[in-house]
């Protein structure tokens, strides 16, 4: 899948585990002292656990031995003592860590979702949104657990696995040295496999990743899928994506299994010849049967720490591919902002575009600009209507207003000011946006109109939704409390175009950019749209991009768009005039002789 | 809580205006048949029965390997050792070689364990997530407008996780754990049945703190799955829509509000933790106790010389080894936990059935005579599951080849004769008939051969653009795919984009317009060669000569065939042989298009109204 080659380069580069998640350090500060108890208490119940075979050992050598059962009790109580100290610190443990972890989780997905939201338009282009959610869900998770539980133990095992060697020699150095040989190996051989794994974990997340896109997918193109009955072929998309899934995950289960054989294995073998030495030794009076005993029981008790290095090593990588997968985004530049500026320019010169350039950043190399030179000068209190044939990036011109696209070269002037003088949250409070596509947000009515001008009262959102001609609002059952969106009440396309239009005249914008915004309005209610959106383009500088005539009557001068140039500007009569382009635009003379006909008998009316 | 499906429309003509649907489904709401989720890990678990015996009998055998070294080390002590001192190896030298034979063996079945047990998890897993899409295909169009598109994900992906984390590491635990506290329990009652007994008793506790730990967490895990579905539904909504998040700033209170559902999260997932501390506090401190208290009566025992110090190593040995997996223990309560409250939604999902429902015995369509097939109506009635009627019955015959425009007002119920034709929904009364054959009897593949209907939504695949035409018909050449774009007028457009037909939509250079969006759901349309065509406002996107060039095509293409189409402009109108005008759900006026216009009534009105409206 696309995402999959995008990650690719970054999953097959040189990387440390260790140096990815170093990078976690900025968000675990805060809760280093936290951690620094949590470990703490974690060493200090293995001393406890490790401290109860010499305990132990004292009592078969002693009171045992000897039969004195009155001796046992101190040492009986001394057992209990740092059995109830390892319980209190087990629950230390967890406790300090609880709340700190989940809020260092919550501060890293609301970084997330701050970056995300800032990230320019064409970033979101460029990454599919099941990527983004796994990365705010799957891996956030991944790294918490990680923060919790084997990044202690990794610390504690670390830990116990010195003390106990350091209890083992000081037992029996002979013994000690056969149990901590095959550490050694060990050690080479984890090297090893955290290599094969970490690739392994990196492609099973990314592909979790590419097989929710597809599922997002198939419920966002639902009524696609069900229009041609072509559910089969989206399974099949699925089924495939879901097998490489599932053969990345066993080859994961099986590189670990390789491991577990010899993490295993290995100790237990070792343990096996330190019991045949030990016996002897005992045998032959070099050594004692408690040492012995106390002996084999640290040894057993250091069979946790290697054993579980396995899956803590395995923990420790996911945890680093998650990492790097959330800096992947974090690491993404923000767009500069620079601007300073706080107010338009003296002049009322309403927008102007000189020599600007437009080319998408991801563009291929040898095609031309999209926009290549636009000169247009929309003056203070106009309404200008850009037109221009499908494609010839009508959208792209508006959408470069308010710097949801830098322009790649020339300016764009408001009232003198270049916009990019203005902070990009200062320049978007001047310009409002009705989108072509309507999205409405999970909240209610009013506050998806009031978006547009935020703190405005009741009576500024009433006139937006009358000039929408949104009453349809009063019938829902809340009113403009209704809530909508994802988590609310659908609505058809024209009602959602209808609120979105009330979005964009609610702050009474300076200026205003409307895309296409009647595209889903019946004839009737366009009409009414018309009417009222008339008085509220009087008294603002607007460009409305238009598909049809009876849009195109909204603007009082316009503007064609052809080649990445403005081909043409002059009222509508004007240019039904001087220019063919434009004529077959609005009417489709040109190109078709059957609607002419029925047009020249209704064309004047107007 | 209802089960009742209201029909409503995301897209389109919508009568909402009427009549709302109501508020979506909760997460809870969608009511959960009892036992379904057992049945469902049956259903799931079942057609793995072989491997996940032969997986049990391998972790068995692990088990006695793994749980017999203790054992060992008490006769290497108590006969080995004694026995060496009478200078006779033997005993010894078998003992020890029992041991290194046992610690090679249990490696290699744990590898053995693992691989199969892996294999089922991901054939489970497989299986699962294939049945979660299917059904999610499955289910009709009311249910996917009410149970939002995040819901539906997260079935798919994160409560998937949570099944995965449970059967990748839970259930081995769970195995281990049952395994390893049946194998030690048995030894220690045969070492000594006295120490054996009174270091069994804890296991009473031990459940009882277990059990209560339950019950409590499952409290808090059922709120952090929710609390993260609510997350995700915002983070979806907002990268979807970043566009005017951006536009109108909403950035900041963006922050604000996902700050909340994110910190709800985050104090459901702590409580979790906290419940889990609680646990492990009390049962490692019973634990504890405990072994102090079976050592002091083994060394009396061992003082009273009825027990042998080699026994007492053995116990004081095994009883970490039967206490400490209680931690484990906690684990899988906790993963399973979170997996039971994700099987549950699951099994939800996927017992709910759709309610446009496929044919038990389906039934053939008639060779057809030309291109086109006859439609009827007969007595068709819609109306909401509340009794508000959207449809009133009513009769309408559209012969084989038949071009039909239907216009009206919003509201007028357009569009849901439209998706009553194209069963997207059901009649409530009445039925509908294709050339004699009622809808509900077609299946799937049968019925989209017949009817096709394109939207105003005209939402693109990942893949690239010829990919996205293919979708009319999978196996159409690439001649085929180019020609359907050629009619439509798509073929410039698509040829001017960096990579022509190869251009992957979502990757560079792969922008395509709304209006290109819907030229290329129109070539989608044309080459599924449908008899039935069906147009939903599907040109509303277009400009001027995008529209034309759709409707020179039409021309040639509707020759024969039937089509439905329903349009806001008149323009279409042009290319139908018979309108009808809706007004309340009722077919207020039906002829031709000259008739109409000629007449007084209400498409003569809205007619004028267009006509001004043009150049």
């Amino acid at each position: 899948m696309a995402e999959n080659r995008q990650h690719d380069d970054s999953a097959t580069g040189h990387r440390s585990t260790v140096r990815s998640l170093l990078r976690l350090w900025p968000y675990a500060r805060g809760v280093r002292r936290k951690l620094a108890v949590s470990v703490t208490a974690a060493v200090l119940a293995m001393m406890s656990v490790l401290a109860v075979p010499i305990v132990l050992g004292r009592i078969v050598d002693g009171p045992l031995a000897d039969h004195d059962l009155a001796g046992l009790w101190p040492l009986a109580g001394l057992l209990l003592l740092l059995g109830l100290i390892e319980a209190a610190l087990f629950y230390t443990r967890r406790v300090v860590l609880a709340r700190p972890l989940a809020g260092l989780e919550t501060a890293m997905r609301s970084d997330l979702f701050a970056k995300l939201q800032r990230l320019p338009v064409s970033f979101h282009e460029r990454w599919g949104s099941g990527q983004l959610l796994s990365r705010a869900t799957a891996d956030m998770y991944t790294m918490r657990l990680f923060l919790a539980f084997p990044l202690v133990f990794l610390i504690v095992n670390s830990v116990m696995f010195l003390a106990g060697t350091a209890v083992m020699f000081t037992q029996d150095w002979r013994l000690a040295l056969i149990v901590v040989l095959p550490a050694a190996p060990l050690f080479v051989l984890t090297r090893r496999f955290e290599s094969g794994y970490s690739g392994a974990s990196r492609r099973a997340q990314d592909q979790n990743g590419d097989l929710a896109t597809v599922v997002e997918e198939s419920i966002l193109g639902i009524r696609i899928l069900k229009a041609f009955g072509r559910h089969r072929s989206m399974a099949e998309r699925f089924t495939a994506q879901s097998h490489l899934l599932r053969r990345t995950e066993l080859r994961k289960a099986g590189l670990l299994a390789n491991l577990w054989a010899v993490i295993v294995g290995l100790p237990e073998l070792a343990l096996g010849c330190a019991l045949a030495v030990g016996a002897y030794l005992v045998a032959h009076d070099e050594l004692s049967a408690g040492t012995l005993v106390a002996f084999l029981s640290t040894a057993l008790a250091l069979r946790w720490p290697v054993e579980s290095l396995g899956w803590l090593l395995a923990y420790a990588n996911e945890a680093a591919t998650a990492t790097d997968r959330f800096f992947e985004v974090m690491d993404e530049p923000e767009p500069a902002d620079p601007g300073t500026a706080t107010d338009l320019g003296p002049t009322a010169d309403g927008i102007r575009f000189t020599g600007v350039h437009f080319r998408y950043p991801d563009a291929p190399d040898g095609t031309p600009d999209l926009l290549r030179g636009i000169d247009l000068h929309i003056r203070s209190g106009e309404t200008m209507a850009l037109v221009g044939a499908t494609g010839s990036g009508k959208t792209t011109l508006t959408a470069l207003l308010p710097r949801l696209y830098e322009a790649t070269a020339g300016t764009i002037t408001l009232d003198g000011r270049d916009i990019r003088e203005l902070p990009r949250e200062r320049l978007r409070e001047l310009v409002a946006v009705a989108f072509e596509e309507p999205t409405l947000f999970s909240a209610t009515v009013r506050e998806n109109v009031l978006m547009g001008a935020p703190g405005a009262g009741d009576d500024r959102l009433r006139a937006a939704l009358a000039t929408a001609q949104a009453g349809f609002v009063e019938k829902l059952p809340a009113g403009v409390d209704t809530e909508v969106g994802e988590q609310g009440l659908s609505l058809s396309g024209g009602q959602r175009q209808r609120l979105a239009l009330a979005r964009a005249v609610v702050g009474d914008p300076a200026f205003l950019v409307l895309d296409d915004p009647l595209s889903a309005l019946d004839v009737h209610t366009e009409a009414l749209v018309e009417a009222a959106l008339r008085e509220v383009l009087g008294s603002t500088t607007a460009l409305v991009v238009a598909h049809r005539p009876s849009t195109v009557l909204l603007a009082d001068r316009v503007a064609v768009l052809a080649d990445g140039r403005i081909e043409a500007v002059g009222t509508h009569q004007e240019l039904l005039r001087s220019s063919a382009h434009y004529r077959e635009l609005m009417s489709g003379e040109a190109a078709f002789a059957p609607e002419a006909a029925l047009i020249s008998e209704g064309g004047t009316t107007r | 809580m209802t089960t009742t499906v209201e029909p409503a429309g995301r897209t389109g003509e919508q009568p909402v205006e009427e009549e709302l649907p109501p508020p979506p489904a909760d997460e809870e709401d969608i009511p959960v048949p009892p036992g379904a989720p057992r049945a469902l890990l049956r259903s799931l678990l079942g057609p793995h029965r072989a491997r996940i015996a032969v997986a049990m009998l391998v972790i068995l055998v692990q088990q006695a390997a793994l749980q017999s070294g203790p054992l060992l080390v008490a006769v290497a002590m108590d006969r080995g050792i004694p026995a060496l001192r009478e200078h006779d190896a033997g005993p010894l030298i078998s003992v020890i070689s029992a041991y290194l034979a046992f610690s090679l063996l249990s490696p290699v079945l744990q590898w053995a364990f693992i691989k199969i047990s892996a294999r089922v998890n991901q054939d489970i897993l497989l299986e699962l997530r294939g049945r979660i899409f299917r059904h999610a295909q499955r289910l009709s169009l009311d249910f996917h407008e009410r149970y939002t598109s995040g819901r539906i994900i997260s079935r798919a992906t994160s409560d998937i996780d949570a099944l995965r984390e449970l059967l990748s590491e839970g259930l081995q635990e769970l195995l281990t754990v049952f395994l390893s506290v049946c194998y030690i329990s048995v030894l220690l009652l045969v070492l000594d049945w006295r120490l054996g007994l009174a270091s069994l008793a804890a296991l009473l506790p031990l459940a009882l703190i277990a059990h209560s730990f339950r019950t409590r967490s499952r409290r808090v895990y059922r709120r952090s799955r929710t609390s993260a579905a609510s997350m995700i539904v915002r983070f979806t909504e907002t990268m979807n829509g970043i566009r005017p998040v951006q536009a109108f700033r909403r950035e900041r209170a963006n922050d604000a509000a996902f700050a909340v559902v994110n910190q709800q999260s985050a104090t459901a997932t702590a409580d979790g933790f906290l419940e889990l501390a609680r646990y492990v506090g009390l049962s490692r401190t019973t634990a504890n106790i405990w072994t102090t208290g079976v050592v002091l009566l083994g060394a009396y025992l061992v003082a009273d010389g009825t027990a042998e110090l080699g026994v007492l190593t053995a116990f004081v040995l095994y009883l970490r080894r039967l206490y400490d997996p209680i931690d484990q223990l906690a684990m899988f309560l906790n993963s399973y936990q979170s997996a039971a409250a994700a099987l549950e939604k699951i099994a939800g999902l996927l017992a709910h059935e759709p309610t446009v429902a496929e044919p038990a015995e389906p039934a053939g369509l008639p060779e057809p005579a030309g291109k086109g097939r006859e439609v009827r109506f007969e007595r068709t009635r819609f109306a909401y599951r509340t009794g508000k009627e959207v449809l009133p019955p009513f009769d309408l015959l559209i012969p084989a080849g038949q071009t039909v425009a239907v216009v009206g007002a919003t509201g007028a119920g357009k569009s849901t004769v439209a998706k009553l034709l194209a069963r997207f929904y059901d009649p409530t009364d009445g039925r509908i008939r294709l050339d004699g054959v009622d809808l509900r009897d077609l299946a799937t593949p049968e019925l989209r051969r017949g009817v096709v209907m394109v939207t105003q939504e005209s939402f693109l695949f990942s893949g690239t653009v010829a990919e996205n035409i293919a979708i009319g018909r999978p196996g159409a050449t690439r001649e085929e795919v180019e020609q359907a774009a050629r009619d439509i007028g798509a073929y410039e457009f698509i040829a001017a984009l960096p990579d022509g037909f190869d251009t992957d939509v979502r990757k560079r250079g792969g922008r395509i317009s709304a209006g290109q969006r819907q030229l290329v759901a129109f070539a989608r349309a044309l080459l599924a060669d449908p008899a039935v065509l069906i147009l939903d406002e599907a040109t509303s996107s277009l400009d001027v000569p995008g529209e034309q060039a759709v409707q020179r095509a039409m021309r040639t293409v509707l020759a024969g065939r039937t089509a439905v189409i329903i349009a806001h402009r008149l323009s279409t109108v042009e290319i139908a042989d018979r309108v009808l005008v809706m007004d309340q759900g009722r077919i207020v006026e039906d002829g031709t298009p000259q008739e109409l216009i000629d007449g007084a009534g209400r498409f003569a009105e809205l007619h004028k109204a267009w006509r001004d409206s043009l150049v």
